[in-house]
């Protein structure tokens, strides 16, 4: 029991050894093997390498579970658990880590920035994101956290010639940072409440004061700062629009995606967690949060002119719709949680894809304009992105309505009657600005009669993301069932 | 094949569909043929539902029910009572002759056009089979986004915001009507223990008035922006005058229905107490009048031919909501054999208003006059047509109307007589629109040489004139057809009218 490295720790860690492993190993490859800028594009099956030895770990944990009839796995004194809720965001996690690195060579050869760290990077990312899910210790979460956003940090300035791409690294630095601050100040007033660092005993200390109590409440509003500028939620949100538009493609992709499922899973194990008990204190908060949220990104999105920018401000109504699970927070709401991360993975990478794969040497393709006529010029990607623009508005029979659904479900079994129509009704408002972008891909003319030259990788991740929308929203079934298993109780 | 003959009905036209996908677009003809040979097997497959269905069994028929998504609880579940299948032969019938319509009209991009098309018609079909709620959703759903295509790429000047407003409206009012099914399903949960959206099982519900009514008024506003009930008709005139001929045909003759048929097949039977809730009932009537006044009054001072044509169908789904709130027998069956009528006559007169304007290019009435001299078979169609939307003996416009006012005068005579103004309205505008275009002098030289109607179209005009006067001469296989599942849904709603009813009558000899 006091031996330092049992083999259950070995068991819980493996897949985030391997990446850790991996993403180093990555970083020696670049110049000892492929000391040729071009042949860099390899390293992808080192990258595939790692995530298939990481996702074997997870399968391996994931049928140990199944087959023991355990809900758990705790390792290192209760410092990281495998659940059911930390597999299902890892296999996210893998998922997107995976589409990320390979739609990544050809953009960027493009913007001439094509190093081997990238991928290091990505892995390294997703090492902290395995953390962020499966760490039940303040401290492992907190340090799972900064490993996922120093990497990113990195990543959003990855264009060094490009001024934008680094003011936007700055600002998500300088921001994050303080936001960091917040959280860790949450964090420390916790560890006073409780003496432990140990979500479980900090709930049980939690539990045993009033609700009302100033400790409780000065924990709640710090941490609740950190986390919900982490899923860039209103009024925390006003880093993503730069960042996300000032960022390499693939990296906002990447953001928009793993690190926004990352932060939720974080925010669902603080919350669940140590703060179940003070659920009438953070109820109405995340209720005025999520409104806000949904109110301020649908509205700010039906102006932008960028693409870029208007997928940020509509991942930040999609945050409001996430957290309206939070805030019923039943069964359904809690599995409407991971459903609508899961569709939200598939549907929004597939937008940044599309995006990433109008990238040309003469043509950034991030202006709705530069949209126009796409249906002429390639078919394929103007179908591809209606698919995933109606599923990001949640138009049956595509997954994005399934995600919706549970929420909207959840809000009437708990009686949030207005909660629910503002919800819904925000949909309609969400439809407008996403179809500009159909608007102009079906009926305008051409931008450029050139058809936009994708690298297979492109192609094969967009084939993935979009038979994904269409499969989850047309037998979710085996989906909705794996999402029930993921529910923290 | 016998027990998935609706499965074969909704998804012909998407197989038809993903033939269309693997045709190389350069060959419009190919594209063209293949659309029409995918249009007419739709038809003619909904033609076994005719030969199959017992107009004298109760309940649905033909019913097809397979698990869909389990832990949800949902079913796919199809099944046919007279209501439906009416509907469905109208969808089938006017969708292939929206098709075969096109032939010559669209030039571009031929074959998404023509792939708009199919996709809807599965999406229009599912809606009228469906008797499982989240299968009814999506259906409804789909049907949105073909015809925002069809409006936004292939209409007029400002097709943009047409599409756009179209797709808003609706789609507003039916995420509010996806609110109302969720509670729905959660209150079966909490009365029965297991969730489904089997209709028949929402049936068994019982539910607190006051529930019952907020889930009303969120079925309400999803029906009723489709139907549409003033005063949430401001997109139809956009969106029809906009759309394409075949776009507008398929918009009045289907879409619309789409709403109707959701208050019949839903409100009423699912929500029985609210209803016949007497402020409900009569704030529904009151709007379904003033849709119909309104509408007449509108169509009167229209310049555009198409705009007036639009309008009048506001004022012709005043008399179909009329009817079913009238609730007893007559106004629900004259309502659904009004909304068969609507879908003939108005699809007739979009289709001439197209075919002019394929040949001059303008909708302004002014710019004609005289054409019964150029055009003289198609004056006469149009004096069908408009005969027929107008609502005089002998064809079928008069039977819907004439029972719709028959139900509505047993429920409230003041409704009946002001719905009456409706009819003479409707005389009215379409007479005056028949006289300024067609009678006197051809005052507009360019309209000399317009050519009559061709082959094609005359085959597009003969099966809906066919069928106008075959519910005018001849409705009984109509009322029969729609005599159980009507009975049904009036005994649901106002259980005991049936008995009351036969009371009356023998009261009545007895006096005698």
């Amino acid at each position: 029991m006091n031996a330092l490295y049992t083999s259950t720790d070995h068991f819980v860690l493996i897949p985030a050894i391997m990446l850790a492993l991996f993403g180093c190993a990555v970083l020696l490859f670049d110049f000892l093997v492929f000391p040729e800028p071009r042949q860099r594009k390899y390293l992808i099956l080192f990258v595939a390498l790692g995530e298939a030895f990481c996702g074997y770990g997870l399968w391996r944990q994931q049928s140990f579970l199944a087959s023991q009839g355990v809900a758990e796995i705790t390792a290192f004194n209760g410092s990281v658990t495998i659940d059911g809720f930390a597999i299902f965001f890892n296999w996210i996690f893998l998922v997107t880590a995976m589409i990320v690195s390979l739609i990544s060579y050809r953009y960027l050869e493009i913007e001439g920035e094509h190093h081997g760290e990238y991928y290091g990077l990505i892995m390294l990312a997703q090492c902290g994101m395995f953390f962020l899910a499966s760490g039940t210790d303040l401290i492992t979460l907190f340090i799972g956290l900064e490993l996922m956003a120093l990497c990113f940090y990195v990543m959003v300035g990855f264009l060094r010639g490009e001024k934008q791409s680094n003011e936007a690294a700055m600002k998500y630095l300088l921001l994050g940072a303080f936001s960091s601050g917040f959280l860790v100040y949450g964090f420390s007033v916790l560890y006073g409440i409780a003496g432990s660092t140990k979500l479980r005993d900090v709930a049980a200390a939690v539990a045993l004061r009033e609700p009302s109590d100033p400790m409780v409440l000065l924990a709640l509003a710090t941490a609740a700062v950190g986390l919900l500028f982490k899923v860039s939620a209103v009024p925390f949100h006003m880093w993503a629009p730069d960042a996300y538009e000032g960022a390499p493609t693939t990296v906002t992709a990447f953001l928009a995606v793993g690190s926004k499922a990352a932060s939720f899973a974080f925010l669902v194990r603080i919350f669940v967690g140590p703060f179940a008990a003070a659920r009438e204190l953070w109820m109405p908060l995340l209720t005025v949060v999520a409104v806000l949220s949904m109110t301020v990104g649908n509205l700010a999105a039906i102006t932008q002119t960028n693409v870029k920018r208007l997928l940020a401000y509509s991942s930040i109504s999609h945050a409001g719709y996430i957290l309206l699970g939070l805030v019923a927070g039943n069964s359904t709401g809690m599995e409407g949680v991971a459903v609508y991360l899961l569709v939200y993975t598939f549907m929004n990478l597939g937008a940044f894809l599309v995006v990433v794969a109008l990238r040309r040497k003469d043509l950034v393709g991030d202006n709705v304009d530069d949209f126009a006529g796409l249906m002429h010029r390639s078919p394929g990607y103007a179908l591809l992105m209606l698919v995933f623009l109606l599923s990001l508005a949640g138009i049956p029979p595509t997954a994005g309505f399934i995600g919706k659904y549970f929420i909207f479900l959840s809000l009437i079994q708990t009686g949030h009657y207005v909660l629910a129509v503002i919800a819904v009704l925000y949909v309609a408002v969400a439809i407008y600005y996403y179809f500009r972008i159909v608007r102009c891909m079906f009926t305008e003319k051409e931008a450029s009669i050139e058809a936009p030259a994708s690298s297979f990788g492109v192609r094969v991740a967009l084939a993935l993301t979009g038979l994904a929308t269409l499969v989850i929203g047309i037998y979710p079934e085996p989906f909705v069932r794996l999402a029930q298993t993921s529910v923290l109780r | 094949m016998n027990e998935h003959l609706l499965s074969i009905v909704l998804f012909t036209p998407l197989a038809g569909f993903a033939v269309l996908m693997f045709l190389p677009g350069a060959k419009k003809n190919l594209i063209r043929i293949w659309a029409n040979i995918a249009g007419l097997a739709g038809f003619a497959v909904s033609l076994l539902l005719l030969a199959r269905f017992d107009k004298n069994a109760a309940g649905f028929q033909m019913v097809e029910k397979v698990d869909w998504i389990p832990s949800l609880g949902v079913k796919y579940f199809l099944g046919i009572d007279g209501i439906s299948l009416l509907l469905v032969m109208l969808t089938t019938l006017v969708g292939y002759l929206a098709i075969l319509a096109s032939w010559s009209s669209i030039q571009e991009r031929v074959k998404e056009y023509y792939a708009m098309f199919l996709l809807q018609q599965v999406g229009m079909i599912g809606v009228f089979l469906s008797l499982d709620f989240f299968l009814f959703y999506v259906f409804w759903e789909v049907v949105l986004v073909p015809m925002y295509f069809i409006i936004g790429v292939w209409g007029g000047p400002r097709k943009l915001y047409a599409a756009i407003k179209f797709f808003l409206y609706t789609l507003a009012g039916s995420v509010l009507m996806l609110l109302g099914i969720l509670t729905l399903y959660f209150q079966h949960f909490k009365q029965f223990g297991f969730y489904t959206f089997d209709i028949s099982a929402l049936m068994q519900l019982d539910m607190p008035l006051h529930l019952e009514q907020w889930v009303f008024w969120a079925f309400f506003l999803g029906f009723a922006i489709k139907v549409p009930m003033f005063p949430f008709h401001t997109w139809l005139p956009d969106a029809h005058v906009e759309a394409p001929t075949a776009g507008s045909v398929v918009l009045a003759s289907v879409l619309l229905k789409m709403g109707t048929y959701g208050f019949i097949r839903f409100s009423l039977p699912l929500l029985p107490k609210a209803a016949i809730d007497p402020w409900i009932v009569q704030t529904l009537a009151a709007l379904s009048i003033v849709g119909i006044l309104y509408g007449a009054l509108v169509s009167l001072m229209q310049q555009d031919w198409k705009k007036l044509v639009a309008y009048s169908s506001v004022s012709h789904l005043g008399f179909c909501t009329l009817g079913i709130f009238a609730m007893n027998p007559n106004g629900i069956a004259g309502s659904v054999i009004q909304q068969i009528n609507h879908g003939i006559s108005t699809g007739m007169l979009f289709l001439i208003v197209g075919i002019v304007y394929e040949r001059r290019h303008t909708r302004e009435i002014k710019e004609y006059g005289g054409l019964a001299h150029v055009m003289p078979m198609y004056s006469v169609v149009f004096a069908i047509a408009m005969l027929s939307s107008a609502g005089l003996p002998l064809l079928n416009g008069f039977v819907g109307e004439f029972t719709i006012l028959q139900g509505a005068f047993e429920a409230n005579r003041a409704w009946a007589a002001c719905a009456v103004l409706g009819v003479i309205f409707g005389a009215a505008y379409l007479f005056w629109l028949y006289q300024r275009t067609m009678l006197g002098e051809v005052t507009n030289p360019k309209n000399l040489k317009l050519p009559d109607l061709n082959l094609r179209e005359w085959a597009v005009f003969l099966p809906l004139i066919i069928w106008a006067f075959w519910i005018g001469v001849y409705p009984k296989p109509y009322f029969e057809i729609l005599e159980k599942p009507v009975t049904q849904i009036v005994e649901r709603v106002r259980p005991g009218y049936f008995a009351g009813q036969a009371a009356h009558n023998v009261a009545e000899v007895s006096v005698r």
